[in-house]
């Protein structure tokens, strides 16, 4: 595919994903039921479970591609590490934010210390983390490789958070959820779901360029200058 | 039958960042020579000291130490070759003695023989203050006492005449021609051509990582 | 004149660590000040009703060895930047992995010794009993040491070669081990007032498969860090 070809098919596919997205805003936003205990603020939900499912999903790539570099260095592939934990932690910190603010109408609290929850705050600190050490580190393979390390040593810690945190809060009263789901809820949320996942993949592709290409301009050979011989020991 | 050249260096590059310190270098070196390595500073002889040890992968290029391939097996290479750098790789906290003894455990020889290379750069064996008291020319002299230990099949020396007065500079010199006479293939970078064209049978310029004709 | 396997190095390695902490020892008296003075800090923090304070007595204790780690994890990689030991190692040539086992078993053994020192202040200070067995308290602070060390050591390579250093080393160590301090400062707790439903036994284990996993991770991934 040529370039202007695949600019084209660009725009078209971010036009599409900009539609759907609002189309699936105006599902969620009017055609939906309001919920039957919650009323309206169970809209927010629309918003906050995509959001944290593209965390997930951009958390995942994130460790797929720090396992693929260890094993053979590639650019693309620590680009596309550096955009998955950037989007991992937007769209994680936007998402958290949601639930919070669903939270407090609903439980009557902001913040709630449950497994899944307080794992995924503990996973927002630790990408902050993962981020800070690639701004910190000048060297491009170092900072691949420290930051390659750094993600698996987050990934493996995950589920050792959760169930810790399960443990520990077993001595404590846990907030439940909320049971089953209207099949209007349902629709509404599915065409949210993939407008958030189009999204993300508009986002995920361009901030994988801008990495790509920085990573890029770091590195090229240059041809041998002028002057220069083969030094052979006489 | 004749042996393979000590090293062979074939289109090696390297980057820190996004500075180029060295740019397509190739290099032949027989076994037993002694290479001068000469250029202002930052013209790459750091780095060429360097990726020679293995301290550094290149960017690009091969590096071949006495006939093994340093991208591949470059525990094998370290084994037979010392670097003599800025930094002296010794424990502030620990005596030259304690220094040594570490080494040589770890070379995998016997303790016995740190005294011994201790006082042949005339430091002495039973000073157990710490480095942090030493002056420059003896921690010059105890990185030197390193290569005693255990003579390598190749010394890369980067600039061991820094900070030593004349007769520290005499007393070095005479040092290396002991190494170079024991068969070590040595290759020193110095700013002190007279000392180094009097030790060295092969030279080479370096200019912004480039060989230059010199 | 063979080089030394993975055990021998590492236990040159690992003595000469200690060597070097002890040579040193002024630094680790201020080390030990350092952390007795985060438990007086927590005391005044929060406030004087006693009880209170014996209840989180473990937790005190596993936040003044937590912060104390990161100054000393700092301390033993910076000696070995000073003249850039640490490379010496590996042109040696020594296995990375001794290196690993070696920093961190003494950086381990350094907390430990930490730790044991914090108890007796802790049991004077807040006036804590030790309910269960000695031999149970050892074992916590064992397996909560070594887990403070292995992504400790890790992460310390890292950092000492990054800019921000300082900050960025806490960074990236405490989310990693809130599993460990959970589980240590909780263990901690039962020892000082008891364990009637038997739970101690649970918090160790996960304690120490928090080791196992981390210790095995550091291994395999601490020669990849230090590589260049």
């Amino acid at each position: 595919m040529d370039v202007r070809m695949r600019r084209r098919v660009e725009t078209v596919a971010v036009l599409a994903a900009a539609c759907i997205f609002a189309y699936a805003a105006w599902v969620g936003l009017t055609q939906a039921p309001p919920d039957r205990e919650m009323g309206d603020v169970q809209r927010i939900m629309y918003a906050h479970v995509p959001m944290v499912q593209m965390m997930l999903l951009a958390g995942t790539i994130l460790f797929v591609c720090s396992v693929l570099y260890l094993f053979r260095a590639s650019w693309k592939t620590d680009a596309l590490a550096e955009a998955s934990a950037e989007l991992a932690l937007v769209f994680g910190a936007i998402g958290t934010t949601l639930g919070s603010i669903w939270g407090r109408p609903t439980w009557g609290v902001y913040w709630a210390w449950d497994p899944r929850l307080t794992t995924v705050a503990i996973l927002l600190v630790a990408l902050a983390g993962y981020l800070a050490l690639r701004r910190f580190v000048d060297d491009p393979e170092r900072r691949a490789v420290w930051a390659a390390v750094t993600a698996i040593v987050i990934a493996v810690d995950v589920p050792i958070i959760y169930f810790s945190v399960k443990w520990w809060k077993s001595l404590h009263q846990v907030q439940s959820n909320p049971g089953t789901v209207d099949p209007d809820m349902v629709h509404a949320l599915r065409w949210n779901i993939t407008a958030f996942f189009l999204l993300f993949i508009v986002f995920l592709v361009a901030r994988y360029r801008i990495a790509l290409a920085a990573r890029m301009r770091e590195t090229t050979v240059p041809e041998a200058g002028p002057g220069a011989r083969q030094a052979v020991a006489s | 039958m004749e042996l393979g050249p000590a090293l062979e260096l074939h289109e090696v590059s390297k980057r820190y960042g996004a500075q180029w310190a060295l740019v397509r270098l190739s290099l032949t070196l027989r076994r037993g020579a002694s290479l001068l390595l000469t250029g202002h500073n930052g013209s790459g002889k750091t780095t060429l000291l360097r990726v020679l040890a293995t301290a550094v992968r290149p960017s690009s290029g091969t590096v071949r130490v006495l006939g093994t391939d340093a991208g591949r097996e470059p525990d094998r290479v370290r084994a037979q070759v010392r670097l003599l750098s800025h930094a002296n790789f010794v424990y502030e906290d620990l005596s030259g003695l304690e220094n040594l003894e570490v080494l040589a455990r770890l070379l995998g020889i016997s303790v016995s023989a740190a005294p011994g290379a201790l006082e042949r750069v005339s430091l002495s064996p039973k000073d157990d203050r710490p480095i942090r008291t030493y002056s420059a020319g003896m921690r010059r002299r105890l990185a030197l006492a390193r290569l005693f230990l255990k003579q390598p099949a190749v010394a890369l020396l980067d600039e061991p005449f820094v900070e030593l007065d004349p007769a520290g500079v005499t007393e070095l010199e005479a040092r290396i021609r002991e190494l170079h006479a024991g068969g070590t293939t040595l290759v020193l970078a110095t700013h002190h051509i007279q000392q180094g064209l009097q030790l060295c049978t092969d030279r080479l310029h370096l200019e912004q990582g480039r060989p230059i004709a010199a | 004149m063979r080089l030394p396997g993975l055990l021998a190095s590492t236990w040159v390695l690992f003595r000469k660590d200690l060597l070097v902490e002890w040579r040193s020892r002024s630094r680790i008296n201020a080390l030990v000040f350092f952390s007795l003075a985060t438990l007086l800090l927590f005391s005044f923090a929060l406030g004087p009703d006693t009880a209170l304070l014996r209840r989180n007595a473990g937790g005190y204790l596993w936040l003044a060895l937590l912060l104390s780690s990161v100054l000393a994890l700092g301390e033993s990689f910076r000696v070995e930047r000073e003249n850039a030991a640490l490379e010496g190692l590996r042109l040696i040539p020594v296995d990375s992995r001794a290196i690993f086992l070696s920093k961190g078993i003494a950086n381990a053994v350094l907390l430990a010794a930490l730790g044991l020192l914090l108890i007796p202040v802790l049991v004077a200070l807040l006036d804590v009993r030790i309910v269960l067995s000695w031999g149970e308290l050892l074992a916590l602070v064992g397996l909560g040491c070594l887990a403070i060390a292995a992504p400790g050591t890790l992460y310390g390579a890292i950092a000492s070669h990054a800019r921000a250093r300082d900050v960025l080393l806490p960074l990236l160590l405490f989310p990693i081990l809130i599993p460990a301090l959970v589980a240590a400062a909780k263990g901690t707790a039962l020892v000082f007032e008891g364990d009637p439903m038997g739970q101690f036994p649970s918090w160790l284990t996960l304690l120490g498969s928090f080791d196992v996993i981390y210790w095995g991770l550091g291994v395999v991934l601490f020669p990849r860090v230090i590589e260049e």
